[in-house]
């Protein structure tokens, strides 16, 4: 029977079914962070187990540390217990530890593929929703909660349900100023954050094969925001370029296998899926949201939307958002003051996404009322990107260039953006209060929000 | 865990769509408390209290008689988000057994039913009309939520069935845990291991 890429990573892991729908899933890696990970690996041990397999468990810290340049464990103390815990048990269990300020440390989500940690055809979990990310290189990829990330600790297995396929095809030229952050955007402002709830979503169509593997890792980022349980892209040529010769990649002849199996992987062409959509890409301008959903968004030449317009069922959402974010409805967005630029988060800050926004930034200044923050998403990436010479050139237009972590995108590091204040954001969530209590946020592509921190404003990076 | 059969109380009818899970729990109390307990008094800090800490009088968590309801009403795509289990937590630290909305974020979902906590999917029709019934009486309504039965009765006496997985129904009405029944497949784990060593050794590193 044909198949789709979901099912056939999917069925090669189930150990056993257990009945009513839910199969014992086998885990091949499990990534730890320093907020959950500390916490399960403390936990489930308290309990008396211990981790089943600690060669397929891979620990980085980065969201309760401080990114200021310099920092130690210590400059944000509250996370400080949390790394220690991290290092005392990673230790004990003979788990590999990418520490603050060492090569392969970063953001999780960054981490995996970088390090050639997260293959094609494998399963892969981590106690933090946008997991999803890992996707991007063709593996099935789930964001766990704390009791299910205690399970895979002690088993390296998951009960779970077979979500529904959902197929999304992204199709035609990619327009002047669009960016995979661009199309996944739209998407979600087409369907609605629910839209995903129940499935696996795969991602395809000729603008996509077109997109580098970080595009691709961008795009699935932002699954969990339509609702949906992973997202992901076929593996192909692309892919396995972006892993030969990575830190954990397969080395020699057993890469030569391992290719073979991951040529097998794609979906069969006559694979059905339960929903499918289609973009045409032609439809797709620079994003720019709204409001405090990510589904609150519009093409950045629009005006912000009027309530009293829009579907019934929203208004009351809509008028509420638009009142915590102080916008007028009816009026363009371009042009909304900006107080604050993050460039980071996992979904914006590799090394192709820090290219993008030095492009805008070279040979400009900032507005001198912005703060505007680059925060590179590993110890890889600023090393690169130093390499190059973008840091120079973030330095020279006044943009601040920080270490690495996750910093302003979840604020749980204490790195926030003050009450009231507006933000363009390349990170994922433009939740109430997620950059700080009354923070509002605006998301956004990395070329996009360098526009803003240079005009001061809400801009179209088109005109710069 | 703890078992969960039957809950009869008081329904708040939080009415709002996309309830996520930082507005549930904001990280930074799960970044300072670091065990499960004693997140309730932050659930849904964000609307329970003004910036300046004083308790907002037009939050409906606030208002009598809804104050430590044990069952919260809400509408489409609750829990979605991040994949805290804190929000989980910190519902059940506010003393709330159950959540009635037409649809749920898919990890929070799941993570509900490890802590005993159950999420109930019902229409927003339903939903609404409880909210309506529950508003009509304030006071003497009560919502009943039988999981054994798989039913709602409604402040007015009406019985509304809902479904659940049958494993879920199970687990929750024996307060079962998870890695202790995983452990009885020991065997079944080990053996797909073996084999797939020789399928696709590059991934056992
Ligand atoms: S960068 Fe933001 S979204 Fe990504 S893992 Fe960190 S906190 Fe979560």
């Amino acid at each position: 029977m044909a198949r789709t890429l979901f099912d056939k990573i999917w069925d090669s892991h189930v150990i056993t079914d257990l009945g009513n729908g839910f199969v014992l899933l086998h885990i091949d890696r499990l990534l730890l962070h320093d907020l959950s990970g500390a916490r399960a690996l403390r936990d489930v041990t308290e309990k008396g187990y211990t981790p089943a397999q600690p060669r397929l468990i891979y620990a980085t810290p980065d969201h309760a540390i401080s990114t200021m340049p310099g920092r130690t464990e210590e400059t944000f103390p509250p996370g400080a217990p949390l790394l220690r815990g991290l290092r005392e048990n990673t230790k004990k269990f003979g788990i590999h530890l990418f520490d603050i300020g060492k090569d392969g440390n970063g953001i999780v989500h960054i981490v995996g593929p970088e390090q050639g940690l997260t293959l094609p055809g494998t399963t892969l979990v981590c106690g933090d929703s946008h997991t999803c990310t890992h996707g991007g290189m063709g593996s099935l990829a789930f964001g766990i909660g704390s009791s299910e990330l205690e399970h895979v600790l002690a088993t390296q297995t998951m009960v779970q349900r077979k979500p529904k396929r959902f197929r999304v095809q992204f199709e035609g030229k990619v327009p002047e100023g669009v960016t995979a952050k661009d199309m996944i955007l739209h998407l979600i402002g087409d369907l609605g954050t629910a839209a995903g709830t129940g499935h696996a979503v795969e991602y395809a169509g000729s603008a996509v094969r077109g997109l580098a593997v970080e595009g691709r890792l961008t795009l699935c980022n932002l699954s969990i925001e339509m609702g949906a349980r992973t997202g992901m892209v076929a593996p192909d040529d692309t892919t396995f370029e972006y892993l030969a010769g990575r830190d954990f990649s397969p080395k020699g002849a057993m890469w030569d296998r391992a290719v073979a199996h991951w040529r097998t992987l794609p979906s069969d062409p006559d694979a059905d899926f339960d929903r499918e959509h289609t973009i045409d890409m032609a439809r797709v301008a620079p994003q720019i949201t709204w409001g405090t959903s990510p589904e609150h968004v519009i093409a950045v030449d629009r005006a912000i939307p009027d309530p009293d317009r829009g579907p019934e069922d929203k208004r009351a959402a809509w008028t509420a958002a638009l009142q915590y974010q102080g916008l007028e409805p009816g009026k363009p967005i371009e042009g909304t003051k900006v107080d604050w630029v993050f460039i980071g988060s996992c979904t914006n800050s590799r090394i192709s996404d820090l290219r993008a926004a030095a492009a805008i930034a070279k040979g400009r200044q900032k507005a001198p009322h912005v703060n505007a923050w680059i925060v590179p998403g590993s110890e890889r990436v600023k090393r690169e990107a130093e390499a190059e010479g973008l840091d120079r050139i973030f330095k020279d237009a006044g943009f601040e260039w920080r270490e690495p972590g996750c910093s302003m995108c979840i604020a749980s590091n204490g790195e926030r953006v003050p009450p009231g204040q507006r933000s363009v954001s390349t990170s994922n969530r433009n939740f109430v209060g997620r950059q700080g209590p009354g923070a509002r946020t605006h998301l956004a592509s990395p070329a996009m929000a360098a526009a803003a921190a240079i005009k001061g404003a809400i801009a179209d990076v088109r005109k710069l | 865990m703890e078992k969960f059969t039957r809950v009869t109380g008081v329904a708040a009818p939080l009415m709002r769509q996309n309830v996520d899970t930082d507005l549930v729990i904001r990280i930074e109390r799960l970044v300072n408390n670091t065990g499960r307990q004693g997140l309730g008094p932050y659930c849904f800090e964000q609307i329970r209290f003004k910036p300046d800490g004083s308790e907002n009088p037009d939050c409906v968590l606030n208002q009598e008689p809804y104050r430590g309801a044990p069952i919260i009403l809400s509408a489409e795509n609750f829990g979605c988000g991040s994949s805290r289990e804190g929000a989980v937590w910190a519902l059940a630290g506010m003393g709330v057994k159950v959540v009635i909305a037409p649809s749920y974020g898919d990890i929070f979902y799941n993570n509900c039913f490890q802590n005993g906590l159950l999420p109930v999917a019902l229409p927003i029709e339903e939903v609404e009309q409880l909210a309506d019934e529950m508003r009509a009486s304030p006071g003497n309504a009560r919502v009943t939520v039988d999981l054994e039965n798989c039913q709602v009765v409604s402040p007015t006496g009406r019985v509304i069935p809902f479904k659940i997985d049958a494993r879920r129904q199970h687990a929750l009405l024996n307060g079962l845990d998870d890695i202790a029944q995983t452990m009885t497949h020991k065997d079944k784990v080990e053996a797909w291991q073996t084999t797939d060593k020789n399928a696709r050794p590059w991934v056992w590193l």
